[in-house]
This record gives structure tokens, sequence and C-alpha cells, in this order.
């Protein structure tokens, strides 16, 4: 028989979690107590008064808004590479027996579990020896490499739930490879891309360290707040666009998460 | 008979889409060419191709009248690399990236045990955001974050006032190495910064582990006598150790390669990242810069390899 005192967690384990948890999220919190401060040349808190009108300052600066479309079109088109590499890569590995397969994962695993620095110098020093300028297009190519490993995980593990006879089914049917693709593993795997591809864009939308050394004059908005943490020059306005920044990076996660809930794999467990 | 059979077989397709697919049927090494050449080619040429580069570039030399580089082989750069000064700093990264993976280890393992153990149904779920939103939120704005709570005027500082331990704040702040002017220029905050930043990375892995671990194993343990204290060290650590190793190799890693931390929130001695930073802008010296890099890669290799040896792999 099991006895119920064991299912009640020690009154020290829940403090201590609990304590974790607010280490955690308290400082995110203070993000957006911030935004609304209307002291402009101090951190001061707490805060003197409260006011709303660093939303107003935000929205009509012309600098904020070309860093974040820049961000915005980066994080689609690298995405957009990062599913149709990430998707190729997950159906070879998990569909497929072939030599070298523990390889490949980790090849597409290398460029997050390497130090972001070590990827950007190398990818720096190859577009200066190869005279490529620096472009919108060198950002999206280092991005797209980091986010195909996101892609690749969420697809890998829905691959894995697809039951092999249900492929065999539709041949039997007489589906041609594409149909088969298109009818029975697409509706299968498709909620397990979205995730993926949001996910990849909630990176790359965040990106900085590799996003430093293959950025030429752009500043994408993680470079923008780069540049305001080493010389703070518009403390409120920073603070107005890291509480947004927070909101756009939230949802995607939330997306992800009720997509693909159900699985034994949850999106995202490894960034 | 061979009617039958005949009509077992399906006629040929003629859709160019329906050939290609019976090609592929046929010929399943060109499928997975198709599937596989892509991604490979990508992450070959692009990645591998630059990171090759940056290595095969190590072994080059700075030419230090002109500031060019002189294609020659020579190991003068890593003599360099091993200079008093760099060591220095190698060491400094290395102590900071093992601190920073012990703290964390210590704070996600309450909440791993938890959520692994004792959270069900609906707070398992709000458990789990509870940890994926701070991991995945903008790492710049958790940094931002932390410059506003250890700034002089900031929160902390106004917490500790209000407490009436504003003397302790000070003393820790006049301590040597770990002190500094105010918290937001001092070892303490960049360690803080770096333990807030990289810690969720080893909650999952560690919960992972935990995971596995049968209930009624730790009840056989209390049954047995063991109390809590040997519970913990003789079943419950050893099990979700490969676990704690797995989480350790984010931590440890992105600790190693991070200049950004450091430069924002910390003393002006440099780590690795700033190292590396510093030597291929300003100094121009990339042979150096690439030489630093090395470092990172040789420790991360042998820890992955110890990791896998341990076990830690299947925990991920």
């Amino acid at each position: 028989m099991r006895s119920e005192k064991t299912n009640r967690a020690p009154l020290g384990l829940k403090i201590a979690a609990a304590a974790g948890l607010a280490f955690m999220h308290l400082p995110i919190l203070l993000i957006f107590l911030y935004a609304f401060t209307t002291e402009e040349k101090t951190y001061q808190f707490p805060p003197p008064g409260l006011t709303t009108q660093w939303f107003a300052v935000a929205w009509n600066r012309p600098d904020v808004w070309a860093a974040l479309t820049l961000s915005v079109k980066v994080a689609a088109i690298a995405t957009a590479a990062a599913l149709v590499l990430g998707t190729l890569c997950a159906a070879a590995v998990s569909q497929t027996r072939f030599f070298g397969r523990e390889t490949v994962s980790l090849l597409v695993i290398l460029p997050i579990a390497l130090p972001g620095i070590i990827t950007g110098i190398a990818l720096r020093s190859a577009f200066s020896m190869a005279d490529i300028p620096f472009s919108f297009w060198t950002i999206v190519l280092g991005h797209a490499t980091f986010c195909i490993v996101v892609v690749y995980n969420n697809a890998v593990a829905r691959f894995r739930r697809i039951s092999g006879s249900l492929i065999e089914a539709s041949l039997d049917l007489g589906a041609d490879g594409f149909q088969t693709f298109r009818y029975v593993i697409l509706p299968n795997i498709g909620t397990a891309l979205l995730a993926g591809g949001m996910l990849a864009f909630a990176l790359s939308f965040d990106e900085v360290i590799v996003t430093t050394f293959t950025a030429g004059q752009q500043s994408t908005l993680p470079i923008w707040m780069l540049e305001e943490l080493i010389r703070p020059r518009q403390r409120p306005v920073t603070n107005v666009v890291a509480m947004i920044v927070v909101i756009v990076t939230f949802l995607p996660i939330l997306g992800a998460y009720y997509l693909t809930r159900d699985g034994d794999q949850i999106a995202g467990a490894g960034k | 008979m061979t009617v039958v059979a005949e009509s077992l077989v399906l006629p040929e397709r003629r859709s160019t889409a329906g050939r290609l697919s019976d090609f592929f049927w046929r010929h399943p090494r060109v499928l997975l060419t198709v599937l596989l050449g892509p991604p490979l080619l990508w992450l070959g040429i692009v990645y591998l191709g630059s990171l090759f580069a940056l290595l095969l570039q190590s072994f080059f030399s700075i030419d230090e009248f002109s500031g060019l580089i002189n294609y020659e082989f020579t190991l003068a750069t890593y003599r360099q690399l091993l200079s008093e000064a760099n060591l220095d700093i190698i060491l400094r990264t290395v102590a900071m990236a093992a601190l920073v993976t012990l703290v964390s280890a210590f704070i996600a393992f309450p909440i791993a045990y938890y959520a692994a153990r004792y959270a069900r149904g609906k707070w398992k779920a709000l458990f789990y955001l509870a940890v994926m939103l701070p991991l995945w939120s903008s790492y710049l704005v958790k940094v931002y974050a932390w410059k506003l709570i250890l700034a002089k005027e900031g929160i902390l500082t106004w917490v500790f006032e209000k407490l009436n331990l504003i003397w302790l704040l000070d003393a820790w702040l006049a301590l040597p190495i770990v002190g500094g002017n105010s918290l937001s220029v001092s070892y303490t905050g960049t360690f803080i910064v770096f333990v807030y930043v990289w810690m969720p990375f080893m909650i999952l892995p560690v919960q992972a582990a935990l995971e596995r671990v049968p209930a009624n194993l730790i009840e056989a343990s209390s049954d047995l006598g063991g109390t809590p204290a040997q519970t913990f060290r003789h079943v419950l650590f050893p099990l979700a150790l490969p676990g704690i190793v797995a989480g350790s190799i984010f931590t440890f890693s992105l600790t190693l390669g991070d200049y950004i931390i450091p430069q924002i929130i910390g003393s002006s001695r440099l780590f690795i990242g700033q190292a590396v930073y510093a030597q291929q802008g300003t100094a121009g010296n990339i042979p150096l810069a690439a030489a630093f890099t090395v470092v990172p890669i040789v420790i991360m290799g042998a820890y992955l390899w110890m990791a896998k040896r341990m076990g830690a792999f299947d925990a991920l």
C-alpha cells in the first residue's frame, strides 16, 4: 500500500523550488515596471512616478521601427530556410538508416552546442576571406545555420511517432511518394513544423552574438538594444523596447507549447 | 493464374511526379541524397567550412610591424596564447564557468525534483511553462533587467537599505576579487547574471533524469531506514547525475563563450569571449583570436567525451 505521506512535498523542497522560480521570474517582471517609470537619467528604484508617455515616444522613433522591421525580416527568411533544411534532414534521419546517421545529428546540433562567438567569428572570417560584403543576407545566413536545429529537433520527435504502416498503407492504396507526403505525412508533422518554426523565429529574433559578427552597418533590434546597454542614451525608450521584446518572444513560445503539448517530446526542450 | 498475378502489379505511372516517385522507391539511396543533400551542403560549406578556415588561421601569425597576416605555418600564435596574461584570462573564464555550473545545479535541482515528483496535471504544465518562458525570453532583456537590479540606485540597494543590511553589501563590495565599486562592476555581479541567464538550461535535463527514477525506489530507501539525506546521497543524486552532467554542458559551454555579459556587467578584466572579440576587432589579430577559440572547442570536446562516457546524452 502506498502511503499518502510520501506524495506530499517536504516544506524545504517547496520553499527551494518556489525561491528558484521567483529568482527566474522577478527580474523579467521588473522590466514591466520600469517601462512606466518617470525617471529618465538613472535606474532609480522605487520609480518616482508612473507614466505611459514613453510608449508614445518609442512609437515615434524611426530607428526603433527600422531595427524591428529588419529583425522581423531576417527572422522570417531564416525561419523559412531552416524549415526546409531542418525538415529534409529530419526526414532522412528518421525514415532511413544509413552510415553516419549519428554524425548528421551531431553536425546539426554543433552550431548551438559550440559557443555563439565561435560560430560568429568563423562566419565573419570566412566572409572576409571570400570577399563577401556584410549585408542583410549574411545575417540571414548565420541565423538560418543555428535555427536548423530547432526545426530538426521538433520534426524528428514527430517523425518518430508516425507509424511506418501509415505510409505503407498509403503507398499500397496507390498513392505516389508526393501524394503520401502531401496527404499523410504533412498533416501529421504540420503542427510540429509550425512549433519548430515559431521557436526558430523566436531564436532568430533574439539573437545577438552571431549577429554582431555577421552584420555590417545594419542594426537588428537586439543590436540596437546592445548599443543602448553599452552606452545608455535613451533609457526610457530602451525600457519600453525591452518590454515589447519580452511580449513578442513569449507569444511564439506559448504557441509552440500548445501545438506540441500532447506529444511525448515537447518543443523547445533544448534551445 | 498469371492474370491474377499481373493485376496485382499496378500499371506504370504516366505522370512525371509518379515516375519520379517510383524512381525514388526503387533507388532509396537517391532519395536519401536528395533529402540530405541541401542541409548537409549548407552545414558543411557554410558552417564547417568557415570553422575549419578559422582554425587554420590559428596556425598563421601576424606581422608585428605591418599588422598583416603572415600566411606561413607557425606555432608562434599558440606560444603567444600561452603567455601569462592570456593564461590568466583562460583560467578566469574556466573557473567562472565551473562555479556557474555548480551553483546552477544547486538552484535547478529543487525545481526539477519538485516538477518531476510532486507536480501533477495542471501544475506540471504550469511548471513547464514557468521554466520555458525565462529560458526562451530574450537574452539581452535578461541582462538588461539585471543592469536595472544591480545598479547603485537600483532595487537591490533599496532592499538592503530597507532591511538595514546595507553594511553587509558594503562589506561584501570591500572584499578583494569579488568586490568593486558597485555590484554592476564586480565579479559578483557577473557571476549572478551568468547564473541567472544559463541556469534554466540545467532544469529540463535534470528533470528528465529524475522523471525516470521510480518513486518506490525512494520509498524503499526510507523503508530500509535511510534518512532523507542518505536517500539523496545514495539513491537520488547518483541517478540524477547524468541529467546534471547533460545540463552542465549548456551552462559550462555558454559561460565559456559569452562576451556580452562580462562586458556589460563586470570588472574590466577580460574573459575568453571578450579576448576573442577584442583580438579580431580592434587588435585585428585574427590568428590569435582563432587560437583563443580553440580553447573552448578543446575544453568542450573533452567535456563532451566525458559526458558521453557517463551516459549524459540519454538524459537530453
